[in-house]
């Protein structure tokens, strides 16, 4: 089986994991109750997709 | 290239989706909006937007061609006779997909599915529901009271049931 040659240095892993970093998602403000919720979805904090379209969020 | 490839399969063979699609479209039908997974509302779409088409028509051939998709005759009876009335003047898009998160559990996407206009339905079952789990907490308060009483009668001390 074919196997590693040469060991790999630190800054040759970490340069190859420059580019790997995770990035939060984009979400969009609620025009109903400006929280940020996500784009193309109903609100979940208020129900409201479109200015109306109201799903039953239980109150807390 | 995925020339010629359209349509979702949903993990099912033809006979399994095809019941699947004929019990979601016979939902949609009688309830006008269900909550369900993005891909099978997409899949359904076309259909419950056909059974209109069908109803719209209104003729004997028209019925019995809804009758063969939809799974109970009540569902036929109830395109025919007030789904597709509200639809007179409009040409195809007669349901809308809204998205609503993620289904805990496996975290599959959820949307909406409904006929345009079913906003008083939705009204009237929001009503019901609230109207029956007020007559539960009744019955579960009157409940409590006698068991209270039965088991020697001492002084009611939960008289409020817990409400958020």
């Amino acid at each position: 089986m074919p196997n590693p040659k040469r060991r790999h240095s630190h800054q040759r892993k970490n340069t190859r994991r420059a580019h790997d970093a995770l990035h939060a998602g984009s979400l969009s403000e609620c025009p109903n109750c400006h929280e940020r919720k996500l784009p193309h979805r109903v609100c979940p904090h208020c129900g409201y997709y479109r200015e109306r379209e109201v799903i039953d969020v239980p109150q807390r | 290239m995925r020339h010629r490839n359209s349509g979702y399969k949903l993990g099912r063979n033809t006979s399994h989706r095809r019941a699947l699609l004929r019990n979601l479209v016979t939902s949609l039908v009688l309830e006008e909006r269900i909550e369900t997974t993005v891909p099978k509302a997409k899949a359904m779409r076309p259909w419950a937007e056909r059974m209109i088409s069908l109803g719209k028509r209104g003729d004997v051939h028209a019925r019995r061609q809804a009758a063969a998709w939809l799974l109970s005759p009540a569902a036929v009876g109830k395109l025919f006779d007030n789904l597709s009335a509200r639809f007179g003047d409009r040409a195809g898009g007669y349901t809308r997909i809204v998205k609503t998160g993620f289904r805990a559990g496996d975290n599959a996407e959820l949307a909406l599915i409904e006929y345009l206009g079913s906003e008083a339905v939705q009204q009237q079952k929001k009503e019901r529901r609230a109207e029956r789990a007020e007559k539960r907490a009744t019955a579960a308060r009157k409940a409590a009271e006698e068991e209270a009483k039965a088991a020697g009668a001492p002084p009611p001390e939960e008289k409020e049931p817990e409400k958020e």
